[in-house]
């Protein structure tokens, strides 16, 4: 859909609505030709495209809450964005509506060493915090692998987690306040300097929310001591069984490692052949197991893994010399889905997450999957959390094949809810986990779910049709064909 | 229909006859905490045929539980596996329950290093004002399937519905725990406080009144004892540090002792919440310090509009626990875009009003 399609209604709505935002914006903040508004029309989920009406980019906060104001009065949609990481479709554009991005609020305000705080605007990236944060020796824990280029805002929308979540948790444990704007443009504050607010804690419904309670404007992050020494632990395994009980015995033993992460033997010679680790391609599964702290708490710690894993029938065992070969650990991990390219023309990357304890029988599941679909897949689990990414490996030319690879996906999302988990761990729902909400929450909570939206957005203008699906979707779902997406930029590392 | 299946009904029965009859409910559970918050009013629907754990895994780090458990036979049952609720629930009574702690949102000694009982809140189920079960979040540690309900109920008092069944996330007893002590005025143990959290040492707890300043740390073993070594401090023994932290956790340590007297002579119990790098709050009265300086308590005859004045001067809050006249209201007053979400939230889970009305705020 471009400008030389524009259906009347949508080619007078545009006119209107770049007539009024030229009153609030200076021209170069307002895009509307179909050659600017195209980049705009997807996230990383490219599957699904829709080109908006209008993208504006603002540079203050008062034209922020012009432009909210200007749509509320018009009745017109809002879609957040930020850097356009995301893989659920969380911003995607409204076709009769404006896509607000938030690029140009990326300034770093402040940082307090002594407080351990940073207050950041919401476009500035989560790794840019980590690095302005370096030089007192503290840094911005959640680091979701696309942290070079997604934004905090973003982070605040998704409830985005990473490598470190089991230790260190997600961005809602790390975030202290958020300055927003409402869908009628008013300034409100969510949390504070302090470790509480009065009233209910909104923050746990801010942080998550996907653009659609209220405007991410700025954020108050915690800030951690770097710890002063990590070590990695990679360890082998005969099976998938082993690989899992030993991770539950990790916990048993009362040990929080800093990481533990699980990859199957097929991902791990997709990894040491992009990046050459030094993995064990002979394991079925290997482990990684981090812990960080004080040089005393590291070695205790590592010390006291070695000994489960060891009794947990490990294969090899490994641990890093030196941070150098730490990284060299990971690189493998962090690079899963760059050398899945190589495996593959396409890959699906599928998010959810289940009881540890039903690990290695999620990953037997996926394998019959893989005979019962004719396509392969290769696992990476944040194993510690039960957040499991399989990636469906299929060619996206191939229309069949596409076919089978979406319904390998919505099995795998179900067999997630049996097995008492959860459709996703970590993404987000957007629009391409819609349908899997209906499998999830009953009517009820369903509309619950959407009274809590109304609360915040009476007028249902931000970020409408993400998250929540309607009650005819989830009539029609079974009957109609389940859409579901790829990756763009494929060789950024993510999760 | 099991144990749990008629209990859940006969709940629903009254909330479809209190809905009807538009009557209030005052959800209790052990009542260990009627003395927070705003006063209870409506019929008293007692919640503890509710109770039982339902499923604990220690390997997952998830418990649940009914919401009429007793959370010392909670607590009783992770301790039998090591592991603990880290956030520390205070116990203002014997018959404190699960729900009751989970509306009530409180945490004691360690919350500033190991997070508010809301991160540890995984899944709840719940009745809402229309009497439909509804289940949000889960038992895994991630999970963005939609709002976060299960953590907007922490804290809620009541106001949002009936819980009844809760998962939460727990955690293994740290390996080794010390408790030091040092003399330091107010000022000096502020700054002492903001300094270590700065660094990697494991700081679990800390108060500070009349001119002592206590450190729990815990962790690893080696890491506890050699912060022990750098940092001086006298050792406590540690079956009395033990109780010096659960006093402070359990409001037994004589600071809290506010008795009918006093409050006869219009003394309160205040609880400011600010900025742990607030310095030293000038108010009349007496001051307890924790959270690495972030909860202050406060026993002072001073005005409400003194009190809330000078905590929101540091960027907190204040909150009215024990007073003779509550009137000033409990809770820090909201602004009005935050008092509409919570008025239309309210709305949305209770369109009568029926549960715990008043509880949090008169409006609410």
């Amino acid at each position: 859909m471009n400008g030389a399609t524009l259906s009347s209604e949508r080619a007078a709505r545009q006119k209107q609505l770049v007539s009024i935002l030229a009153q609030l914006l200076p021209t170069r903040c307002i895009l509307f030709r179909a050659e600017d508004t195209l980049a705009y029309e997807c996230d990383a989920l490219t599957a699904y495209r829709q080109v908006p009406l209008v993208v504006a980019i603002p540079e203050t906060e008062a034209q922020v809450a012009a432009v909210l104001k200007a749509c509320h009065a018009l009745n017109v949609p809002i879609v957040a964005r930020g850097a356009g990481t995301g893989l659920s479709g969380g911003a995607l554009p409204h076709s009769m509506g404006v896509s607000l991005s938030l690029a140009k609020f990326n300034t770093i305000l402040k940082v307090d060493p002594v407080a351990r705080t940073a207050v950041v605007q919401c476009g500035v990236r989560n790794l840019a915090i980590s690095e302005a944060a370096a030089p007192h020796g503290l840094y911005y824990a959640p680091d979701p692998s696309s942290q070079i280029a997604c934004t905090i805002g973003g982070n605040v929308a998704e409830n985005s987690g990473g490598v470190h979540c089991l230790k260190y948790g997600l961005t809602l444990h790390n975030v202290l306040r958020v300055r927003a704007l409402t869908v009628d443009g008013e300034a409100i504050e969510f949390g504070s300097a302090a470790l509480d607010t009065a009233g209910l804690d909104l923050m746990p419904l801010i942080v998550g929310s996907e653009g659609m309670l209220a405007v991410i404007i700025e954020v108050t992050v915690k800030l951690l001591p770097r710890p002063v020494l990590a070590r990695c632990i990679m360890a082998s395994f005969a099976t998938v069984e082993s690989a899992g009980a030993a991770v539950a015995a990790v916990i048993a033993a009362g040990i929080i490692p800093a990481g533990l992460e699980l990859m199957d033997k097929r991902m791990t010679a997709a990894a040491e052949d992009f990046v050459h680790a030094g993995y064990d391609l002979d394991a079925a599964a290997i482990l990684l197991c981090e812990s960080d702290g004080t040089a005393e708490e590291v070695e205790e710690e590592i010390q006291r893994a070695i000994d489960v894993l060891n009794a947990n029938g490990a294969t090899r065992i490994e641990i890093s010399r030196d941070e150098k070969q730490r990284l060299k650990f990971w690189s493998g991990r962090k690079n899963a889905f760059p050398a899945s390219g190589r495996m593959s023309p396409d890959y699906m990357c599928m998010d959810s997450t289940i009881p540890r304890k039903r690990l290695a029988e999620m990953l037997r599941a996926i394998e019959a999957m893989e005979g019962k679909y004719a396509l392969r897949c290769v696992n990476v689990f944040h194993a510690g959390d039960g957040n499991l990414h399989p990636l469906i490996l299929f060619d996206a030319n191939d229309p069949e094949e596409l076919r089978r690879c979406e319904l390998f996906g919505a099995e795998i999302l179900e067999a997630s809810i049996n097995l008492g988990g959860t459709v996703t761990g970590e993404h987000g729902v957007g629009v391409e986990k819609l349908n899997s909400m209906c499998v999830q929450f009953s009517a009820a909570e369903r509309a619950q779910m959407m009274a809590v939206k109304s609360a915040f957005d009476p007028a249902g203008l931000l970020n409408p049709g993400k998250v929540i699906p309607s009650l005819q979707r989830c009539a029609e779902y079974g009957k109609m064909h389940v859409h579901r997406g790829m990756l763009q930029f494929p060789d950024l590392p993510r999760f | 229909m099991d144990a749990k299946g008629h209990a859940l009904q006969r709940l629903i029965d009254r909330v479809m006859e209190a809905r009807h009859s538009k009557s209030a409910l005052d959800i209790r559970g052990g009542g260990t905490k009627c003395f927070y918050g705003n006063a209870p009013r409506g019929d008293v629907l007692d919640v503890r045929e509710l109770s039982g754990i339902t499923s604990y895994e220690p390997t997952e780090l998830v418990v649940t539980a009914l919401a009429g458990t007793p959370l010392a036979e909670l607590e009783a049952a992770l301790a039998d596996r090591g592991q603990c609720l880290p956030f520390e629930p205070p116990r203002f009574g014997a018959a404190g329950t699960v729900g009751g702690m989970v509306a009530a949102g409180l945490a004691g000694p360690a919350r500033a290093s190991v997070g508010p009982l809301r991160d540890f809140v995984l899944g709840v189920s719940m009745l809402n004002g229309m009497g439909e079960t509804l289940t949000f979040g889960g038992q895994v540690m991630k999970n963005v399937a939609g709002y976060d309900v299960s953590r907007l109920v922490a804290g809620s008092m009541g106001i949002l519905g009936i819980l009844c069944e809760l998962s939460l996330k727990v955690m293994p007893v740290l390996p080794a725990s010390r408790t030091l002590c040092f003399d330091f005025d107010e000022a000096a143990a502020l700054k002492q406080l903001n300094r270590w959290a700065g660094e990697t040492l494991p700081v679990n707890a800390s108060s500070w009144h009349q001119g002592q300043l206590f450190v729990r740390l815990a962790g690893a073993k080696a890491a506890v004892s050699c912060v022990q070594q750098r940092s001086g401090g006298r050792e406590i023994e540690p079956h009395a540090a033990g109780s010096w932290w659960s006093d402070i956790r359990d409001h037994r340590h004589p600071f809290f002792a506010v008795t009918d007297t006093d409050l006869e002579r219009g003394e309160s119990l205040w609880r400011l919440s600010v900025p742990d790098t607030a310095p030293p709050i000038s108010l009349p009265g007496e001051q307890f310090v924790e959270w690495g300086g972030a909860q202050r308590w406060l026993r002072s005859t001073a005005p409400a509009l003194h009190i809330r004045s000078a905590a929101a001067e540091v960027g907190g809050h204040a909150t009215l626990l024990r007073a003779a006249d509550k009137s000033p209201g409990v809770f820090t007053t909201l602004t009005q875009p935050l008092m509409d979400i919570h008025k239309r939230l309210k709305q949305s889970f209770d369109p009568v009003g029926i549960f715990n009305p008043g509880r949090l705020y008169p409006e609410l």
